[in-house]
């Protein structure tokens, strides 16, 4: 329903691009809101282009030309009237200076306040910060490594195996396991390099700038952990709620390829004590909208620590959407114009996401190409970025579309999934359907008894 | 005389080798870039770089020629 004050919050610019472009115009239609979306050249053909209500043109493909571009993300604003910004994710969803920048233009900003992106950005401050609040957090630097010789130091300190990872970074990008010295020397190598990639994208380019030593963290590695994921919403009265968890354990490259909620591997009580955690996060850095409180699970012993903080809606909110029934877009924009929703939410039922990738189902290396068939299977929610004669480029993230399925029970919900995944139907980039229904059928996966390990394990 | 080629649709972020340079078996020649990841492209033989037909910020297509190891 379009209330009053959502209606101040029209027409709603989304800064992003694909699936989840798509996704926020769904919602922002639907409840009486125009939206307008913005493209670089290489996405000019695909469907939330022409979804939208209005639409601009950025620029080049390359992401520093077009959506990293903040200069001309705003004056696409100012062309079309817009009055709300939605990041999506990704892109500059976590960058202050812009979530500065879009208020500064006199726009409202759908995401937390610049300072809780700032805090809860650099995993280092976020981790400290975390520490303070009462949240558990794993071993690991309090100062960012800055040589590898401080690495190799934090590390004697902490223990092998650690995780190494830049304290900017995100999406499992420059992140790996060192089991020794030897080990840390190349993924410490590999984080630098990663760091100054991110450095290179933020500034649009990168030209003539000084990078200051990389900052990489260091922490101690849980070996057969969990990564469970705790959904939350903070209102403009102060109030955080927690939405349930989701359990994203099935990775490849430390990126998340298939999430599911409730988790197999948390029981009520760990729960209840996961859920208060990701409030107390939340409330120490005045957390307002939508955000994902991330953490390691340790299934074993039933005890969890705080991994990072998106400040942001997640790739895979739809699982939580399916077992809460709310639309948590549409309680960003709420929340965004000012509301206080009253957030009803008594999770019912199983649901899972499965990201069908661009890459081939072996070694999940990149494919893309132009998509000569697409059928999506019915019964399943598909939020999808492409269409039947798109091409998927080289330039953004593999994601062409999430598949999720719901049902009463996980055993219900994995029956469907099976179907639906059978009833996938995409040709022309390569894709990992294969793959899911290789883990459909993979006894560690449907006793619901696995970890981050269990994709490595399948590829052994 | 062993041809490197490309497996895949990339842009060529960095070139690691120049013609003339003497590579092991596993040595990276060159680091493509996709879809937000990187992905070495190493030489499967020793012997010296006899052609190198990418630079970087070259957009190279599944199957080209990216260096000839002889």
């Amino acid at each position: 329903m379009l209330t009053a004050t959502l209606g101040t919050l029209g027409p709603v610019l989304i800064a992003n691009r694909g699936e989840i472009a798509r996704r926020i115009i769904r919602t922002v239609r639907r409840l009486g809101l125009r939206a307008v979306a913005v493209y670089s050249e290489a996405d000019a053909d695909l469907p939330f282009v022409t979804e939208a209500d209005e639409a601009v043109p950025l620029g080049l493909a390359n992401p520093a030309q077009s959506y990293l571009d903040v200069d001309k993300v705003l004056a696409a604003a100012r062309q079309t009237g817009a009055r709300a910004v939605h990041p999506g994710y990704g892109f500059l969803a976590e960058n202050a200076a812009f979530a500065r920048a879009v208020t500064e233009a006199g726009l409202v900003w759908i995401g937390p306040s610049p300072e809780a992106i700032e805090r809860m950005g650099d995993k280092i401050n976020a981790r400290n910060l975390m520490e303070a609040a009462g949240v558990p957090v794993a071993a690991g630097t309090r100062e960012p490594a800055t040589d590898l010789q401080r690495a190799v130091a934090a590390a004697a300190e902490i223990g092998y195996p650690v995780m190494v990872k830049t304290a900017g970074g995100g999406g499992g990008i420059g992140m790996s396991v060192a089991h020794d010295e030897k080990g840390l020397e190349k993924a410490f190598e590999q984080a630098s390099r990663a760091a100054a990639r991110f450095a290179g994208a933020a500034t649009a380019g990168g030209e003539g700038d000084v990078l200051a030593g990389p900052a990489i963290l260091l922490e101690r590695y849980i070996e057969r952990a969990r990564h469970v994921e705790v959904q939350i919403l903070g209102l403009p009265d102060g109030r955080v709620v927690a939405l349930g968890e989701r359990d994203c354990s099935v990775q490849r490259r430390h990126q998340k390829v298939v999430e599911e909620s409730p988790s197999p591997g948390v029981t009520p009580e760990l729960r209840e004590r996961m859920l208060a955690a990701a409030v107390r996060a939340g409330e120490a850095v005045g957390y307002l909208g939508a955000g994902t409180v991330e953490c390691l699970v340790d299934a074993d012993k039933q005890d969890f620590v705080f991994l990072e903080m998106n400040t942001r809606l997640q790739v895979e909110h739809p699982v939580t959407e399916l077992v809460t029934g709310l639309d948590l877009v549409e309680l960003q924009l709420r929340v965004a114009a000012g509301e206080n929703p009253e957030v009803c939410h008594e999770p019912r039922g199983h649901a899972i996401e499965f990201r069908v990738y661009a890459e081939d189902p072996k070694r999940f290396f990149p494919g893309p190409g132009k998509i000569t068939v697409w059928r999506e299977p019915a019964d399943a929610r598909v939020d999808s970025g492409y269409v039947e004669g798109n091409t998927v480029t080289p330039f953004y993230d593999p994601l062409m579309a999430k598949l999720c399925v719901y049902g009463d029970s996980r055993a219900q919900a994995i029956e469907r999934a099976r179907d639906a995944v059978a009833g996938f139907a995409v040709e022309g980039p390569k894709n990992n359907l294969p793959f899911c229904a290789e883990l459909l059928d993979n006894a560690e996966f449907v006793s619901g008894d696995y970890d981050t390990g269990l994709v490595g394990r399948m590829r052994a | 005389m062993a041809e490197v080629h490309a497996e895949m649709v990339a842009n060529v972020w960095k070139v690691v080798v120049k013609e003339g340079d003497t590579v092991e078996d596993g040595d990276t020649l060159v680091i493509l870039e996709s879809m937000k990841m990187e992905i070495p492209v190493l030489a499967e033989d020793s012997g010296v770089v006899a052609q190198l037909k990418v630079a970087e910020g070259d957009v190279i297509q599944e199957g080209d020629l990216i260096a000839v190891i002889e």
